[in-house]
């Protein structure tokens, strides 16, 4: 995105010079857009057609569509004349954000962008069909600005995509794996949500400086809240396990569910050393055995 | 073996040997460390060894298995092997490269370890108890 600022007085001087090779462009240009607002109703309604007959935006309804496309329409010859590209970032990137969370798909953003680009030439066409060497200087000053604008559209809408998605990246990140002492010498791990490498890689790290720093002699890790796992996050399970045991304490692993279950048999990793036991209260009866704590009711007391 | 200072302080405590690794050991200061701890073991007839390397930030495959063999030489002359302080990075790396511990026990800390070899029967730092059981001597 840096890069644009710089880059965009270049193409604005290659646009430039490409007028001064075809003398009278700049005249031309004001045709081609005085052309294309004459008849815009026509024009936007042609488009809309085709967009419609595409089958695209059909998660917008037909009035935000309606409102949508006067005003790419108009973004669009607006940029035709004055070959300002970073308005037209601008627009899209704001366009992106509200249309994104509808489930607005990169290939729908393009098609009708090129759909509008293939609209306005076949006006062209129609326009200078008796003059075709008219048409073609029409053509060499309209085709590289259209193309300009889709490239831009595009690229503007993939970065708002992946700046919603790296967003979204640093929100799990930040639902970060608890390491929680519940006893002395006795923690818990509870794992909500799916397991990735990444997440499984910040898992390790928290749990075994947890054990240095709490002192831990028993680890129990409760997965109930994770649905799957895949095999490379298994096995780094199996990994963390084992270190661990290097570090002197055990570990404890409650709720399997009989997806993960089945994945971690599937896969053949050693299970020998797991100790799995069915639920979280269960791991923490026996978390609290191997630590010799007996937790009794006092006499008297009435939980209900 | 060869000269200069060692790099491994090994103390003894009761019937018990520490042995207090400080600075990460090459291969020969490795071999060097085995011989004189094995012969220590005789020497003051240990029932149980502690190795503390949490000086260490790098444990690689030819120390790992110089420490699985210390562990089982320990054990046919008669002492129970501990190995305490592993950091944390060192024992997921350990455990990513295959090289686990074996059959060696492990502790967090010194106090652990001696915690572990205490609660074990016939390596714990009771001498008189130790004395007591028959045939004793390695």
């Amino acid at each position: 995105m840096d890069e644009r600022p710089e880059e965009h007085p270049q193409t604005r001087a290659l646009h430039e010079s490409h007028w001064a090779d075809h003398g009278g462009g700049e005249h031309l240009l004001s045709q081609l857009v005085a052309h294309l607002r004459e008849h815009r109703t026509r024009l936007q309604e042609e488009w809309s057609q085709r967009i419609q007959q595409a089958h695209l935006l059909t998660a917008m309804t037909p009035q935000e569509m309606a409102a949508e496309t006067t005003s790419v329409y108009d973004n669009y010859v607006e940029v035709l004349e004055t070959g300002n590209v970073e308005a037209l970032q601008h627009y899209a990137r704001d366009l992106s954000e509200r249309i994104i969370p509808r489930g607005v798909e990169t290939h729908e953003v393009v098609g009708i962008v090129l759909l509008l680009r293939d609209v306005l030439a076949r006006s062209l066409f129609e326009k200078y069909q008796r003059d075709f060497s008219r048409l073609n200087e029409v053509l060499d000053a309209y085709e590289p600005a259209a193309n300009r604008i889709a490239n831009t559209v595009a690229v503007s809408f993939v970065d708002e995509r992946e700046r919603i998605i790296r967003q979204q990246q640093d929100a799990i990140r930040e639902l970060s794996t608890p390491v929680l002492p519940v006893r002395e010498r006795l923690l818990i791990l509870p794992i909500i949500g799916v397991l990735d490498s990444e997440r499984a890689r910040q898992l390790t790290e928290q749990l075994l400086s947890g054990i240095r720093k709490h002192r831990a002699k028993v680890v129990v890790i409760d997965i109930t809240g994770s649905p799957d796992v895949d095999e490379a996050v298994a096995n780094h399970l199996v990994q963390t396990v084992d270190a661990s045991r290097l570090m002197g304490a055990s570990v404890i692993i409650t709720g399997l569910s009989p997806k993960i279950a089945q994945t971690l048999v599937t896969i053949g990793v050693d299970l020998s050393k797991m100790n799995t036991i069915g639920d979280l209260q269960g791991g923490l009866e026996e978390a609290e055995r191997l630590l010799g704590y007996t937790v009794t009711r006092k006499e008297g007391s009435t939980s209900s | 073996m060869n000269g200069g200072p060692a790099l491994v302080s090994i103390m003894r405590q009761g019937s018990t040997l520490i042995a207090s690794v400080h600075t990460a050991l090459d291969d020969s200061e490795l071999v060097r460390f085995e011989h004189d701890l094995i012969h220590q073991i005789g020497e003051h007839r240990s029932r149980g060894v502690i190795i503390d390397v949490a000086a260490l930030d790098v444990i690689d495959s030819f120390a790992a298995l110089t420490l699985r063999r210390i562990a089982e030489m320990a054990r046919l002359r008669g002492a129970l092997t501990v190995l305490v302080g592993i950091q944390p990075e060192v024992a997921f790396t350990m455990v990513r490269l295959g090289m686990g511990t074996g059959q060696v026990p492990t502790a967090l800390d010194l106090e652990e370890g001696l915690a572990l070899l205490a609660a074990h029967p016939g390596a714990g730092t009771d001498s008189t108890e130790r004395d007591a059981r028959p045939g004793s001597t390695p």
